[in-house]
């Protein structure tokens, strides 16, 4: 149990920083995810926590404790790693207690333990094999058990189902929260995956080559994205996300066409100001066929030529022409379009974004 | 033509079957042979006695013959575990290095390169009471001031031959242990530190059963080799001085060539290659086991 506070924290390698300064406070049992692409320094973030590489510059506090200088063992974390990384001469009990023999317990101390976990993680068929003898998922159960045994303070978890085929993956991710549920630890969870990050976290951090673009719940991040980044990365399909300049208070895109600017936005932008305007695919829908979204619905009709269908059974994705761009809307109760056909869409203003292009912010208050 | 025509792949083998035919099976067969005849290379009748098992009686009560055994497996026991502690300091050193690794591993070849004869010479130099430089050098930092016999003295001189073969070999150790620390992966190591572990148990529980299996390669190969050991102490010592350095293979050559005692000499060879047979398959057992217990794939 214990707070993980990062202050200012860079990591150099060498002359070339890869990590400039972040700041993140993790309360105590909360599950925070690290989502960013692929090289945006989470698993660095990540190894610095978990004490394998030297901090170059800020603090690291756990428990309100400076650990910059900490060896991992003095730390008290438990990790999970991507490429499950067991002891492959030890059996499956063997690296499940392996920690615990390193901390001076008795083998009879040790094996209630063990069993305990092997239960939970439903592995106690397997204790005396090696992990060369398990399949990946199984792999990944024994080094989920290794880290529970610790009884750590703080659970790091770097990429940890991504060696998995979708369907354990999925499994997997509702063992991990079962399990966050029971062990009530502060986790540490990163994944370049959005969907883990929302399904998973009590509070998101979205990270972008070596700084925090925004930290938030999943709500949050989803609904509210500070940035144009964000508003890309989090939610799939992606939101639509199309270059205009405010003319005449409407939306004009690169060929011209227009669109009315989003009420809210009426005070927000000056005249003549280059914006990116940002729609997510639910709120882009053929007529009667969305999410109803209220009276203080700002809709827009127009028609648009469908280009491209992906039926997905309860809906469809519909990429259609418009702006000189491919738009992709979200069709509920769906029934079969053709290509080419042409028919009224309807733009859910109300739940348009707007971003300065050239700073990416957000122009909401 | 009709009659008996010799199955295609005996055919496709026989000119590999004849060369090996020619250079290893029949010297082996004859040398087998001529260990139970009393054959004198001065006697070449001789070849033609068979005299059973009496080579083989005579040389297993030979005290000199024991006696450059036990020599034999002293050297190979202490030859082999200082150069795997010495290959395996190296490795790690070379391991840790960040840069310059590829120049120190090909550096860290260089004894392998020279002939053992050569070996030999050299070390005879390093160590010899007048001129050497190891008495030279305890001489002027004044650690002695009497010039030490090293090649003369029994038990100097098996300590000079032990460095000599140590020096040459420990190469073997150091570039297979390396070789099994680069194929290892990283992430068991990391785990171990998050695990709890302080350095010396990193290296004890993860690292160590690890490599392991490329320690025991190695003390296969150069368990075959130390059996062998015949080049650096023929230069060194030639088994001198009195026989006090004298090994199983000094002793066969000796037996051999200088009392041209072909017929003994080649029973002697027989048991000396049992040792290394010995050696050999206790070390490949023990590589076996290693291996399964890190599920190598390999
Ligand atoms: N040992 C290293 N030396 C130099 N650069 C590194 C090292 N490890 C990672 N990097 C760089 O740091 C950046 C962040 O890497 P990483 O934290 O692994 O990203 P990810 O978010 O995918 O986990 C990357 O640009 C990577 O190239
Ligand atoms: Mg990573």
């Amino acid at each position: 149990m214990a707070t993980v506070s990062l202050e200012k924290l860079v990591k150099r390698y060498g002359a070339l920083e890869v990590v400039h300064g972040i700041d993140l406070e993790v309360a105590d049992r909360e599950f925070i995810a690290l989502v960013g692409p692929s090289g945006c320094g989470k698993s660095t973030t990540l190894r610095m926590i978990a004490g394998l590489e030297p901090v170059s510059g800020g603090n690291l506090k756990i428990g309100g404790r400076i650990v910059n200088d900490l060896p991992p063992r003095a730390r008290n974390l438990a990790m999970v790693f991507q490429s499950y990384a067991l002891y492959p001469h030890m059996t499956v009990r063997e690296n499940m207690g392996f920690s615990l023999k390193i901390a001076g317990q008795k083998p009879e101390e040790i094996a209630p333990q063990v069993e305990e976990a092997a239960k939970t993680l439903d592995l106690t068929h397997l204790l005396d094999r090696r992990p060369s003898q398990l399949s990946g998922g199984q792999r990944q159960r024994v080094a989920m058990g290794r880290a529970i045994v610790r009884n750590p303070d703080v659970f790091l978890f770097d990429e940890p189902l991504s060696n998995l085929d979708a369907k354990l993956r999925t499994q997997m991710r509702v063992e991990i929260k079962k399990l966050h549920a029971k062990v009530q630890s502060t986790v540490i969870y990163v994944t370049h995956d959005q969907v883990e990050a929302m399904t998973l976290a009590d509070r998101i951090v979205i990270m972008r080559d070596g700084y925090i673009e925004q930290v938030g719940t999943p709500e949050d991040v989803f609904q509210r994205p500070q940035s144009k980044f964000v508003a890309g990365f989090i939610g799939s399909p992606p939101m639509n996300l199309k270059d205009a300049e405010v003319v005449d208070g409407q939306l004009v895109f690169t060929n011209g066409d227009r669109l009315p600017l989003p009420a809210r936005f009426k005070d927000r932008v000056t005249a003549g100001q280059k914006v990116t305007f940002g729609l997510r695919p639910d709120d882009l829908y053929p007529a009667g066929h969305g999410i109803h979204s209220g009276e203080d619905a700002d809709v827009h009709k127009q028609d648009l030529r469908v280009i491209l269908t992906e039926p997905l059974g309860n809906e469809t994705l519909v990429f259609s022409d418009f702006a000189g761009a491919e738009w992709v809307g979200r069709m509920l109760n769906p029934r079969r379009l053709s290509p080419g056909e042409t028919l009224p869409f309807c733009f859910d203003l109300s739940q348009a974004h707007l971003f300065d292009r050239e700073s990416g912010r957000t122009l909401r208050g | 033509m009709k009659g008996w025509r010799p199955p295609a792949p005996f055919l496709l083998l026989l000119p590999a079957i004849l060369v090996l035919a020619a250079v290893v099976i029949i010297p082996l067969i004859l040398s087998l042979y001529s260990s139970f005849t009393p054959f004198r290379l001065t006697q070449p009748a001789s070849l033609f006695t068979l005299i059973g098992f009496r080579n083989y009686v005579r040389i297993l009560t030979d005290i000199e013959f024991w006696t450059a055994f036990g020599r034999t497996v002293l050297l190979l026991t202490v030859a082999l575990n200082v150069e795997m502690l010495l290959g395996l300091g190296l490795a790690m050193l070379v391991e840790k290095a960040t840069r310059g690794q590829r120049l120190l591993r090909t550096i860290m070849m260089f004894p392998m390169m020279f002939s053992p004869i050569l070996v030999g010479f050299q070390f005879k130099f390093i160590f010899n009471d007048n001129i050497g430089l190891v008495n030279n050098a305890l001489q002027s930092l004044g650690l002695t001031d009497q010039a030490i016999p090293w090649l003369i003295d029994g038990s100097l001189a098996f300590f000079a031959i032990l460095v000599a073969e140590i020096w040459s070999s420990t190469s073997v150790f150091a570039i297979l242990i390396l070789a099994g620390l680069l194929a290892m992966p990283k992430e068991p190591i990391e785990a171990a530190r998050v695990d709890g572990c302080t350095p010396w148990q990193t290296f004890r529980y993860v690292t160590w059963p690890f490599i392991m299996p490329f320690a025991y390669i190695a003390m296969t190969i150069r368990s075959l080799d130390v059996a062998r050991a015949y080049d650096i102490v023929k230069i060194m010592t030639d088994g001198g001085p009195a026989k006090r350095t004298e090994l199983l293979w000094t002793l066969v050559s000796r037996t051999a060539y200088a009392d041209a005692r072909m017929g003994l000499a080649n029973a002697m060879a027989y048991v000396a290659i049992l040792l290394s047979i010995l050696f050999t398959v206790y070390f490949y057992r023990k590589l076996a086991a290693a291996r399964t217990q890190i599920a190598a794939e390999w």
